[in-house]
């Protein structure tokens, strides 16, 4: 094994370098000094993102004995993930200014966990074998559930981290026990082992499809979809929200960035023995989420309901099982997570009397206290419910028409009467945001820039999507090329 | 009568089944789930290791090494967890935690 051998992991190498000297330098001596590991750990990932995307490989390179993969897919979920990751990182910037409010502290660690977690994706993203895959999602889960307690004085964040790490430990042990009995009947974890073997036989035994089934299981709980949805809401309500805002989005990609790699991989041979079992946790996400969030008062509560029925739609476009899904959920997830980082741009930049905002009524009369952030809400909350010309409308578009193009009729018009549901709690808090009027307004805030920012930059691309919709067309379906090379 | 494959992998699915359902009726004590957990970890070891040496391919073995290693990290994160909670509410039983109703 030569140095040229390491080359296709360089981004990975670089970003756990960087990780582990920040790590050494927060131990000793910069440990009081949350700024600069901070904008340390955002160079570092800005490193990162350049080494994935100047980078690209010649089709499809596998080193590390069949472990480890690149092809554009690979690239490509890799650099949204790292982008998802920077820019809640960037978020925790405004934060670190009013370093001496107890209820927005965050210690030094959190940075170098969220480099940690963010490692753990891209090797979970550049997996190609089951082994690989584990290891990257106990690295990328483990400072999870340490992020999700961060604020160890506050009893919620605690108990979010209690719930995150039962229910996500569980999730690990069904995902392992599903790939033992994949490596017994299938007799490989290798992916491209299997897919020679699933191309060949014409009759899977049991214990391959069981095994399929608790991987399944064990990749729903990473991404919240239900019936293993529970942690979800919990969390998001508990934790700080800039750490909500970096659960909400960079794991979300990783994981549906796994579940494609296995599921239009190795599995796609089996597409009619899984199908079934991914459109019933596509219908129940998109209703489960979009009936939960009807009767929740928490703005972040709501959020995580909203959340598990995005990941339904993203679903649908998995359920779907042919060229154009692949592409429809690419595209969604990225539409998906420039959405929901501004939403949690724009509740950092709010406080009502020196508090962040939990519940939806503060935000009546926002229209009227921060016209900008409410615009920028309305954007948001346009494009989550699908409203054209907004991109959350064409993200949903794409995800149908690939259910419609495997004759999955019905789940279309599931998948349409759903997301009327789930636009009546988009529109309600528009209407508190325009409509509703209070006597005790909002903070006027100096600070957050960045948040300020970043609300805008998500605003107008969501706002401008269309003009460049090909754009992202034609990436996805350069990404998608090489995941179906050997699909007819 | 001798030990077949059959026999390791029905030990182990029981194993493994104690542990899922260990963690669901347990309403006591959040330890009691971390040893559930530790619990389905090893089940899968046992799995991977019977899998590995009926088909003499090394895979398995070197893959619940990796398992045994996560397992103890897992594990100490999860232990951490728990005393930074139990600071907080002054209990860690199970029907205490809930704080936020979901």
């Amino acid at each position: 094994m030569s140095f040229i051998d390491f080359l296709p992991a360089i981004s990975e190498i670089y970003l756990i370098i960087c990780t582990l000297v920040l790590l050494l330098l927060g131990v000793f001596g910069l440990g009081h000094q949350l700024k600069r590991i901070t904008s340390i750990s955002l160079t570092a990932l800005v490193g990162t993102i350049l080494l994935i995307v100047l980078s690209p490989p010649q089709g499809s390179v596998v080193i590390f004995n069949g472990l480890f993969t690149v092809d554009n897919f690979v690239v490509m979920m890799k650099a949204i993930t790292v982008v998802a990751a920077l820019v809640s990182l960037l978020l925790t910037m405004d934060q670190v200014s009013n370093e001496n409010d107890p209820t927005f502290f965050i210690p030094w660690e959190y940075p170098v966990l969220l480099l940690f977690s963010t490692l753990g994706m891209m090797v979970m993203i550049s997996a190609n074998d089951f082994m690989s895959v584990y290891i990257g999602l106990e690295l990328h889960s483990l400072p999870l559930y340490v992020m999700a307690a961060i604020q160890r004085e506050n009893l919620k964040s605690t108990e979010a981290g209690i719930k995150y790490f039962i229910l996500g430990a569980v999730a690990s042990g069904l995902l392992l026990y599903g790939i033992s009995l994949t490596y017994g009947f299938a007799g490989s974890t290798n992916f491209d082992a299997l897919e020679k073997l699933f191309a060949s036989q014409q009759i899977i035994s049991i214990g391959t499809l069981v095994g399929l089934v608790f991987i399944l299981c064990g990749l729903a709980f990473k991404v919240a979809a239900v019936p293993f949805h529970m942690w979800s809401p919990d969390v998001y309500e508990g934790t700080p929200t800039t750490v909500t805002s970096f659960i909400a989005s960079a794991p979300k990609i990783a994981a549906i960035a796994v579940i494609l790699r296995i599921f239009y991989g190795p599995y796609h041979y089996l597409a009619a023995q899984w199908q079934l079992i991914v459109i019933v946790i596509a219908v129940f996400s998109m209703f489960v989420g979009a009936f939960g969030a009807l009767q929740q008062k928490n703005i972040k509560r709501l959020l995580a309901y909203s959340s598990v029925s995005h990941i339904g739609y993203a679903l649908v476009g998995i359920a779907a099982a042919n060229h154009f899904g692949l592409q429809a959920v690419i595209i969604y997830m990225t539409l998906y997570v420039v959405s929901a980082l501004g939403i949690f741009a724009a509740l950092l930049t709010l406080r009502k009397s020196g508090k962040g905002i939990t519940n939806i009524s503060e935000f009546a009369g926002l229209s009227k206290t921060h016209p900008f952030s409410a615009v920028c809400m309305a954007i948001f909350m346009f494009s989550m419910a699908g409203i054209p010309p907004l991109a959350g409308f064409f993200g949903k578009f794409y995800v149908f028409m690939s259910a419609v193009q495997s004759s999955l009729y019905f789940l279309a018009v599931i998948g349409v009467l759903a997301s009327v549901i789930g636009a009546y709690y988009y529109l309600r808090i528009i209407k508190i945001m325009y409509f509703d009027t209070t006597e005790a307004s909002l903070d006027h805030m100096r600070e957050g820039t960045t948040s300020k920012v970043i609300m805008t930059i998500c605003g107008i691309t969501l706002l401008t999507f269309f003009i460049a919709s090909d754009w992202l067309l034609s990436l996805s379906a350069g990404a998608a090329e090489t995941l179906l090379t050997s699909i007819p | 009568m001798a030990i077949t494959l059959f026999h390791y992998i029905a030990l182990s699915a029981i194993i493994f089944t104690l542990g899922i359902v260990g963690i669901f009726l347990n309403r006591r004590n959040v330890i009691v789930i971390l040893m559930c957990v530790e619990l389905i970890l090893l089940s899968v070891n046992l799995n991977l290791v019977t899998f590995s040496t009926s088909m003499s391919d090394m895979t398995g073995q070197v893959f619940s090494m990796f398992i045994l290693t996560v397992a103890a990290a897992e594990a100490a994160i999860g232990l951490a967890i728990v005393v930074v909670y139990f600071r907080n509410r002054g209990s860690i039983n199970i029907e205490k935690i809930d704080a936020m109703k979901g």
